[in-house]
């Protein structure tokens, strides 16, 4: 027992230390890009690593077939809607601190607000009182739209193990995630148990969207290409908003391909 | 389980993709916007039938074949069918005979349906409000809501053209997720892993989705 205590005790040692380095790093790099805009709006794709993210990609689908695919024309049930909630409900401190570290304070306000009231009158997340009764949705962010803030650009696709659909700025993103999230001061049980509900909520996440994840994995002519282009145009949206240039606006009335 | 083999290369595939679309864009940029003859409020009105139909179709509480056949109505009434096809089929369009086309767009009809009806299950309960449309090139882009209880609400954009002779909308954007940009490259998928033999891609599509 006691051993264990005094590797536990080095653990949280070394995730300190390792915490205050990337703050420090983060911090040196806001300040070295506090001068940009936020990375342009990317088109295209750019996969140079195409060969072994497809490797990657069969590796997923096998651990997904194997676990998650959905056999059943049912919709999640309230166990995995209960987990999805507290698994979010979770995951918004960490949220919070993006937001706050991209300059954004009304998000930041809303999601501690947000935070405060469902795990209280949400008893710890089960429920949703804030969105429901205070028109208070969550406000998704991560540390890779941070870095996008910043001036960082998306880098190459990639196809993470375990993950999916990824790319090199959102990988390093959720590498620092891990790191800087508050909930990393609870103290060990607890910290672990959140990391867990957590974990949980993207397990129920995956069965609450298996409709659309199987049909995308399962029925298409090119799983790996289609996750490519969904995840991409998906990801551009969420951190640039909807397409305005409308010079890339595709018009199949006028494609000369099709003439 | 069976699982389909996938090419470790996409030439085709990267080619026809989002890449492909900004160049034809480009090209396509030099028709006059004036040319319109569809108006703001015409396309909005369109719009606003297909979403009150669909609405009225999710609210129905029907499921599986049922609810994919309201949706296939749905579809062939206020989408221009032919030219998502063709748009779909890409370059291939310009070697394949009428029948083959009638078949192929036929086929198509029917995989899109069963596809997307299958997703829509997670727009259950769902509102679309029309928020408003504005002209992108020759055609107009409806932006709308979609509200689902509990849930942040999310954008759908339908782009409209009149150029078919009727108004009817060619493509749909789901939070940044372009429907006509993903069929491209999908269909194109299909057609590779058959050699390039549009018969055997209809046969493949009348059961895909």
């Amino acid at each position: 027992m006691s051993k264990a205590g005094a590797s536990d005790e080095m653990g949280g040692r070394a995730s300190g230390h390792a915490r205050r380095v990337v703050m420090a790093l983060a911090g040196m790099t806001l300040l070295a890009l506090a001068a940009c805009g936020p990375g342009p709006r990317e088109t295209g794709i750019n996969d140079p690593y195409e060969a072994s993210n497809r490797q990657t990609h069969e590796f997923n689908k096998s651990v997904d077939a194997a676990f998650f695919r959905g056999d059943d024309d049912q919709g999640a049930g309230p166990v995995a809607r209960t987990l999805y909630n507290v698994g979010n409900n979770l995951s918004l401190p960490g949220k919070v601190v993006n937001s706050l570290l991209q300059g954004r304070p009304e998000p930041a306000i809303k999601n501690t607000f947000r935070f405060v009231i469902n795990s209280t009158l949400g008893l710890g997340g089960i429920f949703d009182p804030a969105g429901s009764s205070f028109s208070l949705p969550e406000t998704d962010t991560d540390f890779g739209e941070t870095l996008h803030v910043w001036g960082v650009g998306e880098g190459a696709y990639v196809e993470l193990p375990f993950v999916g659909p990824s790319t090199e700025r959102d990988a390093l993103g959720m590498v620092v995630d891990f790191v800087i999230n508050p909930l990393n001061a609870l103290p060990e049980k607890e910290r672990v148990a959140a990391s867990a509900l957590r974990l949980g909520g993207h397990f129920a996440k995956r069965r609450i969207y298996s409709a659309t994840i199987d049909s995308v994995l399962y029925d298409s002519a090119d799983s790996y290409a289609q996750g490519r282009l969904l995840y991409l145009q998906n990801r551009r949206f969420e951190l640039n908003g909807e397409e305005t240039n409308d010079a890339y606006a595709y018009d199949p009335y006028d494609d000369p391909a099709l003439q | 389980m069976p699982m389909p083999t996938i090419p470790m290369t996409t030439r085709r595939c990267n080619r026809r993709t989002v890449l492909g679309l900004g160049v034809a864009g480009l090209a396509a940029a030099a028709v006059p916007g004036s040319a319109l003859a569809l108006s703001d409020a015409q396309a909005k009105a369109l719009i606003q039938r297909a979403v009150n139909d669909v609405n009225a179709a999710i609210a129905s509480g029907k499921t599986g074949p049922t609810l994919y056949a309201m949706f296939e109505r749905i579809f062939s009434k206020y989408a221009d069918v032919n030219v998502i096809a063709r748009s779909a089929l890409g370059i291939a369009a310009r070697s394949a005979s009428a029948a083959q086309m009638t078949a192929f767009t036929r086929a198509f009809q029917g995989y899109l349906s069963r596809k997307y009806g299958k997703r829509f299950r997670e727009f259950q309960g769902a509102v679309f409000q029309i928020q408003g449309a504005r002209p992108v090139k020759s055609f107009y882009e409806v932006k709308t809501t979609a509200i689902l209880p509990g849930q942040a609400p999310f954008e759908v954009l339908w782009q409209v053209s009149d150029r078919s002779g009727s108004d009817k909308f060619f493509n749909l954007i789901v939070e940044g997720v372009n429907m006509l940009a993903s069929e491209r490259a999908e269909i194109g998928a299909m057609l590779d892993r058959r050699r390039g033999n549009i018969d055997l891609l209809i046969q493949d599509l009348k059961t895909a989705g």
